[in-house]
């Protein structure tokens, strides 16, 4: 029985290393259409842009590692289709291969900027080694940069370029920064602790058009007529998920390809993991994550379901950002909650918010307060809540050793 | 390059010239060894790179307080030679440094 993954990242690397780790011995192959062995894309926003790192350094494996584990990937082509009635997929450069199982791993890709003059030059969105090679390539030449979109990327990107001495504008469409991520309070530490390392940041800020000179962007222009010049503007206004194969064939699609929490999808042949998913809980709702846990823990489900066995995502979602010197690191899931409960102050940027339901514990956000993450991990992983004046301590544990 | 031996939990050995400039993490993975996943590569935001460093101690700059802080909820035992092998960086001082991989990382 062969195996085929479709998409190099960091879910495909995963359903292949998790298949051999349980024992599969077949056929493995990876297609991804990026001329390059996975790789990790966090620190593309992050330290990579700073010269902290190498392109070798950002590789998850080394090609040999792949080729010792009977792994064998196609870098550079692309899948165009996906035939589940001859169980075939065909690719970019004319070949077809078979399958007994397939996992979809196509994860997302920017969203699009829709307003006139988002093609003009030096607009660039921050996805790929190419995307941050192509910044990496005009910062040098750059002064004013803005950025759109006050998301994770865009704001961690701010950060680098302000560490990089560059002017940097932020501008963000809704009233608050990170609005589908973080609660409320955590938009004002975060739009502070920016404007205090001389970030612009505009809130409410509905781009309308870019404009140029000699093709390449010399403005951004605000719907309430503002404009804001720039040498090079990033896109950061979230992603879309790589569907299309799936919905070609047939397969349900809602906000990403919709899996259960094992990865299948309707089709028995078929898993899928990353984000190009979206996961169907108990509840009959579908959760949309875009992280690196996620990549991880549905390939290690997508591999298992393969392979006959099941193996739920049951852990709970944890994400991090390193910007300027915060590191915040997020667990749980804080929509619905009617309580927030602070251990440490958010002026001593060493904090945690602690977010409950009636007494029970849904997610916890930390920033600089990495013995907060770990345990508070635990404490959800367990369902167990620590009392709100446990949290409100300083001195007390969060797990009594 | 510095070579560095990591010992894996199934007592497995493996040494790996790691370039100067990458870290112990960056070491293994790239060279598939198991026992290390380091699911944020190498932020200091997971702890899942726990090492036990059986040599050259001395020749490693003291953890910071976030390693310190991650160190403290590492899934396996936390012992006096637990490091984050993310934090630590490869120069010529550690060559033949050993390091044995705990039994779970996550
Ligand atoms: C700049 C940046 C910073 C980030 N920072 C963090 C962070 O701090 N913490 C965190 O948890 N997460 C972070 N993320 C998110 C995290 O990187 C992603 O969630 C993760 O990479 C998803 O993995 P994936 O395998 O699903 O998708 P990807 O890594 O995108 O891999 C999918 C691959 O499939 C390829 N592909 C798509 N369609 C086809 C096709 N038809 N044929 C062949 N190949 C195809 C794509 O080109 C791509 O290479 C960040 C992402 C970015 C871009
Ligand atoms: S790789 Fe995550 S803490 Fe070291």
């Amino acid at each position: 029985m062969a195996i085929v993954i479709i998409g190099a990242g960091q879910a495909g690397l995963q359903v292949a290393e998790a298949l051999r780790s349980d024992g599969y011995d077949g056929a493995i192959t990876m297609i991804g259409d990026e001329p390059r062995p996975p790789y990790q894309r966090p620190p593309l926003s992050k330290a990579y842009l700073l010269g902290e790192f190498t392109e070798a350094q950002l590789t998850l494996r080394a090609p040999e590692v792949l080729a010792r584990k009977n792994i064998t990937l196609l870098s550079g082509v692309s899948v165009t289709a996906v035939d589940r009635a001859a169980k075939q997929v065909r690719l970019s450069d004319g070949r077809a291969i078979d399958y007994a199982g397939l996992c979809l791993a196509t994860g997302s890709r920017p969203r699009p900027l829709p307003v006139p003059g988002a093609d003009l030059a030096n607009v660039l969105p921050l996805r790929t080694l190419a995307d941050t090679r192509a910044i990496a390539a005009i910062l040098p030449k750059t002064e004013r940069v803005l950025v759109i979109g006050g998301g994770f990327i865009g704001l961690e990107f701010a950060a680098v370029a302000r560490k990089l001495g560059k002017e940097v504008v932020v501008l963000e469409g809704a009233e608050r920064l990170m609005p589908r991520a973080v609660t409320p309070m955590m938009s004002e530490f975060f739009r502070k602790l920016h404007v205090d390392h001389g970030v612009a940041v505009e809130l409410n800020a509905a781009v309308s058009r870019l404009t140029g000179a000699e093709g390449k962007v010399a403005a951004v222009c605000t719907a309430d007529g503002r404009e804001f010049p720039a040498d090079l503007v990033l896109v950061g206004i979230g992603i879309l998920p790589n569907v299309e194969l799936a919905q070609a064939t047939g397969l349900e699609c809602e906000r990403g390809i919709v899996v259960d929490a094992c990865s299948r999808t309707a089709d028995a042949a078929i898993v899928a993991a990353g984000d190009c998913t979206a996961r169907r809980l108990p509840d009959g709702s579908l959760l949309r994550l875009e992280s690196v846990q996620n990549a991880i823990e549905q390939g290690k489900s997508a591999a298992a379901a393969l392979l006959g066995k099941e193996r739920p995502f049951v852990a709970s979602p944890w994400f991090w950002s390193d910007q300027y010197d915060v590191k915040l690191q997020m667990v749980g899931l804080a929509n619905g909650h009617d309580r927030t409960v602070m251990r440490g102050a958010p002026a001593s940027h060493k904090f945690s918010a602690f977010h409950y339901r009636g007494d029970v514990l849904l997610a916890v956000d930390s920033v600089n307060r990495p013995e907060d993450h770990m345990p508070a991990r635990k404490l959800l992983d367990q369902g167990l809540s620590p009392s709100f004046a446990q949290v409100a301590d300083l001195g007390i544990p969060l797990i009594a050793r | 390059m510095p070579k560095i031996t990591y010992i894996e939990p199934n007592g497995n050995e493996s040494v790996v010239d790691v370039p100067e400039g990458w870290t112990l993490m960056q070491g293994a993975t790239s060279n598939g060894i198991d026992g290390i996943e380091a699911e944020c590569g190498g932020s200091c935001s997971c702890a899942t790179c726990h090492c036990y460093v059986e040599t050259h101690a001395d020749k490693l700059a003291a953890a910071s307080e976030t390693e310190e802080a991650m160190l403290t909820n590492v899934a396996a035992e936390r012992r006096p030679n637990s490091r984050l092998s993310c934090q630590i960086k490869a120069i010529a001082e550690l060559d033949g440094m050993v390091v044995r991989l705990p039994a779970a990382q996550s």
